[in-house]
């Protein structure tokens, strides 16, 4: 086990950021925290990275205790904090070899673990990290977090404000990773991305809702999904909330995505129910759940 | 930035050392005749004659004199009274009546002490010329001169008493602003999340933080000793490696304050503040403007922990007096001693772990 975390919980004066929170993370694992903002995802990371104390539970990162061990933690963990934190009026090169020092090492010395990433960047090696764009940022923190070659590598919304390429990108980047003996925890609020991973925990106002596998999750997903659409679809969401039978309604990209609670459900007599509130041009079909329908139905 | 850092301060150095007289000149000058006597004509030409005051106005009466002080048209106003010259000659005394606007009264101090010097002057003059005319040979005219000796400073140049105090309160200035922005300009930004995951130790980030600020400490006192010389001519009787051993670690002192600032606080807004109102009870009890002698009893203890006072001694003395190692070893310690607390203060109050 690369990451042990139990019963960790964590207040803010009134505010109960983190209830009860257990979860384990193999080795060389990709790990995905998905869950809404104010989830509780950068207190847990701030408390696994040592950053932070716990009220209550225990954690361990690479068999050394957040407490009493966090000297060793500080040595064998990378960071990408999900703001930007790199001295943005050094050069990219300056930042890298700053961070190399701090560390004990050097640049060359594990090349080869950030190579892949760093010859994206390099043709920009001497311009200030201020100066680049948000993509090339999110690639530069990340050479930051690996030049020591950490154990378990911490990301704490990597992909937010970062366009769908780079997006795209950063993760084929992760995936890389993981074959070099690195274990990845990683926030996000994409559920997209979720699917990459190999194992998810949703979280949810400081509770963990589900852990297993983005096709497990999907699989518990019994209930028969609809797409609707309508000529108005404002309407047509407030038809469906006074139709008895719904059980979930929720707009869902360019469709509305309806459950019902029977068994037997009747896609023709929900149309018929629809045109009696003079809505017209009603497409009814059925489609595959994915996990942001999971997280629906969970956070229900 | 560095440009601003030395370029800002040096105009400082320059304005305010020109600025920050305490000499007392053109005082506004009107006084109301009663005698019309050539005696008391002679004394307004004393008046005139003198460079401190700008002799404006005849004033008719006593009221009109009034009025004009309340509009602040005049600073000063002097009396004469009627019989003037004949009280003098016959009973050897008179009375004149001054009139002095105290509103500042540092300056009024300074007026009365002027016109009372000008008034002796005249008076002595005066009894010189009636016994040259009484003709008695018998009776001599007592003249005791007071000369006083200025030390260190022959010509009471206040430019030279001064520009070090200046450039005391620049460096300190400079140094306590950017050491207390910086830990707390990290917090905003993020860096230090970052910093704070490496196994960096306390100790090796403060002094980190430290040692930049430190060099542009001793650059500021470089350029502004140059300053001294070349524009204000001011002399360096002392050794300047002792004033450099003095102000590295008074330096240190005020980073420490910097750093510990910046600790505790989590806006540059909070620290800016907190900076400002320690600066200001520095450098108003140091002695700079107002001499510590006459502050009252408690504001004296207090000023004994106060690491400006004792910059502003030991500048005055080695660069003034050329004060020797052993002359300003009180003054070293103590500053050496508030150097290692402060600094512990700041390593131990920096958290890596919330």
């Amino acid at each position: 086990m690369s990451i042990i975390v139990s019963n960790i919980s964590k207040s803010y004066k009134k505010v109960k950021a983190l209830q009860n929170i257990s979860f384990n993370v193999k080795s060389d694992e990709i790990f995905g925290l998905i869950g809404p903002d104010g989830a509780g995802k950068t207190t847990l990371f701030r408390i696994l990275t040592t950053l932070l104390i716990a009220n209550k539970g225990a954690a361990s990162i690479a068999g050394f205790d957040v407490i009493t061990d966090y000297k060793s933690i500080r040595k064998n963990v990378g960071y990408m904090p999900g703001k930007f934190s790199l001295y943005q009026d050094l050069t990219v090169q300056e930042n890298l070899q700053f961070f190399a020092t701090i560390f004990g090492t050097t640049l060359e010395e594990n090349y080869d673990l950030i190579k892949d990433i760093y010859i994206q960047i390099e043709p920009f090696k001497n311009r200030r990290a201020g100066k680049l764009s948000g993509g090339m940022k999110q690639k530069l923190a990340l050479c930051c977090a690996l030049i020591h070659k950490p154990k378990v590598l911490f990301l704490d919304e990597p992909t937010t404000g970062v366009d769908p390429v780079s997006r795209k990108e950063f993760w084929e980047m992760l995936k890389r990773l993981q074959g070099k003996n690195i274990t990845i925890l990683v926030s996000t609020p994409y559920m997209d991305e979720a699917a990459l991973c190999d194992r998810i925990a949703l979280i949810q106002d400081g509770q963990i809702l589900e852990i297993a596998t983005p096709e497990a999750i999907v699989k518990k997903y019994s209930k028969a999904i609809y797409n609707l659409s309508a000529n108005n679809m404002f309407e047509l969401i407030n038809s469906l909330k006074e139709y008895k039978h719904n059980h979930s309604v929720y707009p869902f990209g360019e469709f509305v995505h309806y459950t019902d609670c029977r068994p037997d459900f009747n896609p023709t007599e929900l149309k018929v129910f629809l045109e009696s509130k003079n809505l017209t041009n009603i497409i009814i079909e059925r489609t595959t759940a994915t996990i942001e329908d999971t997280f629906m139905e969970l956070s229900k | 930035m560095l440009p601003i850092i030395f370029v800002l301060p040096l105009i400082q150095l320059i304005i305010l050392s020109n600025a920050s007289t305490f000499d007392v000149k053109n005082i506004k000058f009107g006084y109301v005749d009663h005698d019309h006597t050539s005696t008391s004509s002679a004394l307004i030409e004393k008046f005139n004659a003198s460079t401190y005051f700008n002799v404006l106005t005849d004033f008719g009466s006593e009221k009109v004199a009034s009025q004009a002080m309340l509009n602040g048209e005049v600073d000063v106003v002097l009396e004469i009274p009627s019989y003037f010259e004949r009280d003098l000659q016959k009973e050897k005394r008179t009375n004149l009546g001054v009139t002095i606007n105290a509103i500042d009264g540092a300056a009024a101090g300074l007026e009365s002490v002027y016109v009372t010097q000008i008034v002796q002057s005249f008076h002595k003059n005066l009894l010189v010329d009636l016994m040259q005319a009484s003709d008695s040979p018998k009776i001599e005219a007592v003249n005791i001169m007071t000369i006083p000796s200025f030390w260190f400073n022959k010509t009471l140049n206040y430019k030279t008493f001064m520009v070090p105090g200046i450039l005391v309160l620049l460096v300190t200035m400079i140094t306590l602003f950017l050491s207390g922005m910086n830990i707390v300009r990290e917090k905003e930004i993020g860096t230090l999340e970052q910093i704070n995951v490496t196994p960096i130790k306390k100790s090796q980030f403060i002094i980190g933080k430290l040692f930049p600020f430190w060099i542009i400490g001793l650059g500021l006192l470089t350029v502004g000793l140059i300053i001294a010389k070349l524009i204000f001519n001011v002399p360096i009787v002392g050794s300047l490696p002792l004033m450099y051993l003095y102000t590295s670690i008074y330096i240190l002192v005020i980073l420490g304050i910097g750093l510990f600032i910046s600790n505790f606080t989590d806006t540059q807004q909070q620290a800016m503040f907190i900076a400002w109102f320690f600066t200001v009870i520095f450098i108003l009890m140091s002695g700079l403007f107002t001499p510590i002698q006459s502050m009252p009893k408690w504001a004296q203890i207090v000023t004994e922990f106060n690491p400006i006072k004792y910059f502003v001694q030991v500048m005055r003395m080695v660069m003034l007096k050329g004060s020797g190692f052993t002359d300003i070893l009180p003054q070293l310690l103590k500053t050496l001693l508030f150097a290692l607390v402060m600094n512990g203060l700041a390593v131990w109050s920096y958290k890596k772990t919330n």
